[in-house]
């Protein structure tokens, strides 16, 4: 794992006094709110309904038990004592005071962290596969380019005030687990006749516009990296339009211009600057893989895992779900669960997150991630360790064995918090996993992504979940739209909505209704939920969700 | 009298000549550009002394590109940021290739001095000098 | 014929704590019952207008719609019931120090 170097550390305690003195000069009235605003927001600090909301970054979602640690202990002395995991990889604090804020940050700064540019019109934290440096499927660790973008894009000069924020996400997987497609800059590791580099996709989103994005660059030299992002987010800072927000992201800039003009200008710009890249930035990344280097595995005998798995029950359900193939023979990567039924998607009490941190230290070479699913990966875990770890998680209330499943739901935090929001998103998503665990249906179900957004601008990825839901205000009413059919992997898909919304009362027997029907129309329990509404299209859904329309032409 | 800032702190301006708004001459010793202009396509003729890029808003980045096109298109005069410039910016615009920020009086007396000068470390903790130059810290 | 004016309330957040607060006659409140209640435009306008330039105490000022049918102020909205009250997953916000009083 990434730890900072002397610059990182002199950097960040500089850029933290910064803020301090922001802070200071903002209630000391040199700076009004609205030159305020934009420097808090680069320092991850919202204003939300209730309170202030600091948004921590964990970069390409990979922290050490130290730091989760310290994560916790923030939570219990500036905050209510949770934290909120996200879709972006961030952890985020719904009640800090303005005072306090730099204390935090320096707190974050004891451990490497910071929430530089967790918000605002920049380049956004990097996003990369969660299952990065374990899966079995994975061509290279997207972590150390991942975390050289991270340097390049911090406190970057020209993209601070940028039309819109800025998203990148980065993959060494083919099998995509990080949304690759819906993000401003998606890079996919490739390798082309025994060379490595990148696949870029530009343009993609979700939101009020939601589109896939294109294929800018098929293979990218690995060396040509930075010059060629650096390209692409300065013609995007000219030619994005600044005259309406809801416009100015970079997927309107391409779509309107078309993909051929901006790949244009995008090469045009990069003859210019790629020569004042000369290979120190190859270097450094060298360096970043060294401190990458897998952790030494251990060659033991897995059957401590195998007689658990036969003879309890609770542990080999959890085990089917929440495991997945490691790259190292008797290793599993376990997912940890944030969505017990009824409990609010990706928080995690201090507590919780203090245990996670211990197991990790002590099963799992000291490393934990976060997905943009809201759960907790252990990376590195022995299989024979495997009941230990199942038993000390199930104690704390994070045995849940749903990953994957219907009730492990992606929700934003919704207008239970959130001052953007127009409905709300977390009870939705805690009456519907409690409604399918009172019908102990959701292991029959099968794979079933539900995605809750509280507002267009799809912090929920409602977009690209099997079944989506849009948390819209109808007439000072709470309306929830439903989109089938979206797909957030390599294959991305944009759901499309079913029909007229739902009352927050009838939305989830909608979703019961839908269910059942699934379940009635699959060819055979092994066809998913996706793949039988991609046989039949969304008809058979609709008239599912609309019994009475169907009885109205009937 | 407007005020320009440097890494010195607050100076009067010490420009007496006409500055030329872009597209008007193109023999001027100094131009005026707005922050809509395409920087490939500003004349950079040889008696070009000064340019001087517009900020109508501290939240509006683009000259900050503008500026870094110039210099890396050969434009080694004196290069100006001139508007709604925050002294939080002044680091960002020194490492965009800005020389110095022209700020109204009113922007100076709510924003004094030493906030400028705190940012005149620019060239310190600066990740994309050490990115493109210099050798990494850590081997 | 003149439109009917809903009646207002400025609510805004606190600079220092972020919380929500209304304004009442000589300040300002974290208690929707305490607020004053605008009933007309000019005024409202006028109210919002020096609230606005509180800049030091407070961020974010606007008018809030209320309905006035029961004994003391209600939001007309659900955001501001929302805002008024806390998030509904934790008795956190409002409803927490109301429940401590």
């Amino acid at each position: 794992m990434y730890s900072y170097t002397d610059f990182d550390a002199a950097f960040l305690k500089e850029r933290n006094a910064q803020f301090r003195a922001q802070v200071e000069r903002r209630i000391d009235g040199s700076l009004t709110e609205d030159e305020f605003k934009p420097l808090r927001l680069m320092n991850g600090l919202y204003l939300q309904l209730h309170a202030y909301m600091l948004r921590v970054a964990i970069p390409y979602g990979t922290l050490n038990s130290r730091q989760m640690h310290k994560l916790a202990d923030i939570a219990d002395k500036w905050d209510k004592g949770y934290g909120h995991f996200t879709t972006r990889q961030n952890i985020q604090y719904n009640w800090p005071k303005l005072r306090d804020v730099p204390d935090m940050l320096d707190a974050l700064a004891e451990v490497d962290m910071h929430a530089i540019q967790t918000s605002g019109n920049t380049i956004r934290n990097v996003t990369a596969d969660h299952f990065a440096g374990a899966a079995a499927d994975e061509i290279a660790d997207p972590r150390p380019v991942a975390e050289l973008i991270r340097q390049w894009s911090t406190d970057h000069p020209e993209f601070q005030f940028l039309p819109r924020k800025f998203k990148v996400a980065v993959t060494g997987s083919p099998n995509d687990r990080a949304v690759t497609r819906a993000h401003d800059i998606g890079l996919r590791m490739v390798t082309r006749d025994g060379e490595a580099g990148f696949e870029v996709i530009v343009g993609g989103g979700l939101g009020r516009t939601p589109m896939i994005g294109k294929v800018i660059r098929e293979f990218l030299p690995r060396a040509d990296l930075l010059p060629y992002l650096e390209a692409i987010v300065s013609v995007y800072n000219l030619l994005g339009r600044r005259d309406n927000k809801y416009k100015a992201r970079i997927k309107i800039t391409v779509h309107e211009n078309g993909l051929d003009d901006f790949r244009a200008r995008v090469e045009e710009r990069f003859a210019l600057i790629r020569p004042q890249f000369t290979g120190v930035d190859q270097q450094m990344l060298s360096a970043i893989e060294a401190e990458f280097a897998p952790p030494v595995f251990r060659d033991a005998p897995v059957t401590a895992f195998e007689d658990a798995r036969r003879h309890y029950p609770a542990f080999r359900s959890w085990a089917d779900t929440n495991l997945t193939e490691h790259r190292a023979a008797g290793y599993a990567i376990v997912t940890v669960s944030l969505k017990a039924h009824g409990a609010t998607p990706g928080d995690a009490t201090s507590a919780q997150m203090r245990l996670m941190a211990d197991l990790a230290k002590r099963y799992g070479h000291d490393e934990l991630r976060i997905s943009h699913e809201q759960n907790v990966i252990l990376p590195h875990v022995h299989k024979s360790d495997l009941p230990s770890v199942y038993s000390a998680l199930a104690a704390a209330g994070l045995g849940t064995a749903n990953v994957g499943l219907i009730s492990d739901i992606i929700a934003c935090p919704g207008m239970d918090y959130c001052a953007l929001a127009t409905a709300r998103s977390i009870p939705i998503a805690q009456e519907i996993a409690t409604r399918f665990e009172e019908l102990k249906l959701e292991h029959d179900i099968g794979p079933l992504k539900i995605k809750i957004s509280g507002c267009i601008n799809a912090c929920g990825h409602h977009h690209v979940g099997h079944i989506g839901i849009l948390g819209l205000d109808r007439a000072g009413v709470e309306n929830y739209q439903i989109t089938l059919g979206g797909d957030s992997t390599e294959d991305a898909a944009i759901g499309t909505r079913a029909g007229p919304g739902f009352s927050a009362e009838d939305i989830i027997p909608a979703i019961e209704r839908l269910v059942r029907a699934y379940l009635e129309l699959r060819s055979e329990p092994a066809e998913t939920f996706l793949q039988t509404y991609r046989r039949l299209g969304l008809e058979p859904f609709k008239a599912a969700l609309y019994p009475e329309a169907r009885a109205n032409a009937a | 009298m407007s005020i320009l800032v440097t890494d010195t702190g607050f100076a009067p301006d010490n420009w007496a000549e006409p500055i030329v708004t872009l597209g008007v001459a193109n023999d001027a010793t100094a131009l005026d550009v707005p922050s809509d202009a395409d920087p490939a396509t500003i004349p950079l003729c040889d008696g070009l002394q000064l340019i001087r890029v517009d900020f109508p808003s501290s939240a509006d980045g683009r000259g900050f590109t503008i500026a870094r096109q110039l210099r890396l298109r050969g434009f080694t005069g004196r290069l100006r940021a001139r508007g709604h410039v925050l002294a939080d910016q002044y680091a960002m615009a020194r490492r965009s290739g800005f020389d110095e920020v022209e700020i109204s009086k009113e922007l100076a007396a709510r924003q004094p001095e030493d906030q400028w000068r705190f940012r005149a470390n620019w060239r310190e903790n600066d990740y994309q000098t050490r990115l493109r130059t210099h050798k990494p810290a850590k081997a | 014929m003149a439109r009917v004016f809903t009646p207002k309330v400025v609510t805004a957040n606190a600079l220092l704590e972020g919380d929500v607060i209304y304004q009442t006659a000589t300040g300002w409140t974290g208690d929707l019952a305490e607020a004053e209640v605008l009933t007309d435009e000019a005024d409202a306008d006028l109210r919002l207008i020096e609230a606005a330039q509180q800049t030091g105490h407070v961020v974010g000022a606007y008018l809030m719609d209320v309905d006035l049918s029961t004994e003391s102020p209600q939001p007309a909205h659900f955001r501001e019931a929302f805002r008024a009250r806390g998030p509904s997953n934790y008795i956190h916000g409002k409803q927490e120090v109301a429940r401590n009083v």
